[in-house]
């Protein structure tokens, strides 16, 4: 077990190596200079080169990498040129709406998607397990960047239930905080919903032909108890390796949610970065998204070995 | 498990999940109807894009001023947007974009990592390895964030440079695939006995081998073609798919979306979202069916 965790933890640090690598290059080797966007019309060659010299960006790649992640170790990841706000400053202003988008729609995920895979297993192929199965099948072909119009459109535009867009702060007031925030999650865990029901309901029909069901049955216990206290926990490991994966479409549909919906996230301020040419933003948001990607990753495996022996010796 | 990125990788890894699918139906009833009702969607789907110059269309950038925002009509079958451009002319032209970049891409993923797939699972060895954690690392880099950013600073955009970056995305996924499955049929007793009787290595993978695995790499590339115009799509909305006014269908969704469009003309975005999600259904089912008419439920990626 310790080795095994260790060869995760090396492996961990290497891709995580190799992601600031990838960052720092995607952003450098690239053509585009970003020095032409911050200057704009005073550019002349001696501006330049004063700028070059600031930033640092006359020394070679290796040393201007050293740099970057020597200052990473320091918790300074640069100053934005932009809005000459430090870019640790303006991650400790996304990350909690990205994690409160999260949570927010995986609960609103599994609240949806248990209930329903627990009443289609028990009687499979009939009318309720039908719909619910059609039904989220459809939702897997819903990507977020139809599935969040669509809801805006019925929500606040016909409804007025919600506001269309904007973010207000959890510490400013809990009643406006979610109702900006509930129309964002509901369009994230739509996908959710389609991945988290599927694999629960398959798992759930492959235990119920279990002998112990039987045995619960003979012995009298009602249906309910049966599937909550008997069948839901053997049958979640694939829920959680699903939980895994849908990490990563999570991750894309932050992106296109925070946009739609103006919150200003990981997606949204590292896509403004990118049209600004905020090269230091750019380099320090995709790397904290992509590490942050790795670890809960590496995170949700941890977890699914755990409880299940058999993916160690896999 | 590396879920690769962005989009519905996540699908292709959920689906590799023994027990994932339904119940698999019996052999004999084949691919069924609603897999050709499919095929035929896409296919039709397809056709209008490549036939879009011939058609009797509206050119989708014409602005008609005096036909701004109007119903579907008999002169605007799905009506105008808000600059009186023809939303059927544009949602046509616009699908050109979205199903090259689903379908390029993943025949290149396919040819490129489905032989090296092929080849890696079958002799195994160093060149394997490296192939191995090479696909691992590309895998763990979240691929949306990696070509929005790559795009970025590669300006312009062109579709050629989004073809190469998709492939590169889709070609480790495909080489996983292609490899888990020749994997699970190298060790087995028709490969041996075709060597026994001094079978050519070329001769194995491609009558032996490919044959049994091809199956299993078609599902996948489906959903690979599904996820590709899914962050085709993203990549438009976000406005770093290709430059305007080349409409992309996620170019529109997002015209339709933005200056109060959604109020005014819910049509802008709902005609492109429906088109999408029928695509997407479609390529999904066929994928659905494939794996249980070949029952692929072992791939371990």
């Amino acid at each position: 077990m310790i080795r095994y965790v260790g060869t995760r933890l090396l492996q961990l640090v290497v891709i995580c190596f190799l992601i600031s690598v990838a960052a720092f290059l995607l952003v450098h080797l690239l053509p585009g200079d970003p020095t032409l966007a911050i200057l704009g019309p005073n550019d002349t060659p001696s501006a330049r080169a004063t700028l070059l010299k600031q930033l640092g960006l006359n020394h070679s790649l290796v040393v201007q990498y050293w740099t970057w992640v020597k200052n990473i170790f320091h918790g300074n990841l640069g100053v934005s040129f932009l809005t000459k706000q430090t870019v640790s400053n303006a991650l400790s202003v996304a990350v909690p709406i990205d994690l409160e988008l999260v949570i927010v729609s995986q609960v609103i995920a599994l609240v949806v998607a248990v209930p329903l895979a627990l009443v289609a297993a028990l009687r499979p192929n009939k009318a309720f397990d039908r719909v619910a199965t059609t039904t989220t099948f459809g939702f897997l072909s819903l990507p977020t960047f139809v599935a969040g119009p669509l809801l805006v459109l019925l929500f606040a535009v016909e409804l007025h239930a919600v506001p269309a867009t904007g973010f207000v702060r959890l510490s400013q007031s809990f009643g406006s905080n979610l109702k900006s925030v509930i129309l964002p999650s509901v369009t994230l865990a739509i996908g959710s919903i389609a991945v988290y029901y599927r694999l629960l309901r398959a798992d759930l029909i492959s235990t119920l032909q279990e002998d112990f069901v039987t045995m619960a049955r003979a012995k009298g216990l009602s249906t309910p108890y049966i599937m909550l206290r008997h069948v839901l926990r053997p049958s979640s490991f694939s829920l959680l390796a699903g939980a895994g994966i849908s990490i990563g479409t999570l991750f894309t549909g932050a992106f296109v949610v925070e946009v739609l919906f103006q919150l200003p996230g990981i997606g949204y301020q590292l896509v403004q970065a990118i049209y600004a040419r905020d090269y230091l933003v750019v380099q320090g948001m995709a790397l904290v998204a992509a590490v942050a990607f790795v670890v809960v990753n590496f995170g949700v495996d941890f977890l699914l070995t755990l409880l299940d022996p058999r993916v160690r010796r896999g | 498990m590396v879920a690769a990125d962005a989009g519905t990788e996540s699908v292709l890894a959920i689906e590799a999940i023994p027990g994932a699918t339904g119940a698999a139906p019996s052999r004999r009833t084949g691919l069924g109807a609603l897999f050709w009702v499919c095929a035929g969607w896409v296919a039709l789907m397809a056709l209008l894009a490549i036939l879009a110059g011939v058609l009797p269309l509206k050119a989708p950038n014409f602005q008609d001023y005096s036909a701004v925002n109007v119903g579907p009509s008999v002169h605007h079958l799905l009506g105008t947007d808000d600059l009186g451009r023809d939303l059927l002319a544009r949602i046509i032209y616009g699908s050109r974009v979205s199903l090259v970049i689903g379908f390029a891409p993943v025949a290149i993923g396919l040819a490129v990592g489905g032989s090296l797939g092929l080849l890696a699972g079958y002799r195994g060895g160093v060149a394997d390895s490296l192939l191995n954690a090479l696909s691992f690392v590309i895998l763990a880099f979240p691929a949306l964030l990696a070509i929005m950013v790559i795009e970025r600073f590669w300006q312009p955009i062109s579709l050629l440079k989004l073809i190469v970056l998709f492939a590169i995305v889709a070609a480790p996924q495909l080489f996983r695939v292609m490899r888990a499955t020749t994997l699970s049929y190298a060790g087995r007793e028709f490969v041996v006995a075709a060597r026994a009787t001094g079978a050519t290595t070329r001769r194995i993978l491609l009558r032996e081998l490919l044959p049994n695995t091809l199956p299993a790499a078609a599902s996948f590339a489906l959903i690979g073609v599904a996820i590709a115009i899914v962050l085709e799509g993203a990549l438009a909305f976000l406005g770093l798919s290709v430059s305007l006014p080349t409409s992309s269908l996620g170019n529109i969704i997002n015209a339709g979306v933005n200056n109060d469009n959604l109020t005014l003309n819910p049509y802008i975005a709902l005609w492109p979202s429906l088109y999408i999600f029928l695509l997407l259904t479609a390529l999904n089912l066929m994928a659905d069916r494939l794996r249980s008419y070949f029952d692929i439920r072992e791939v371990k990626l």
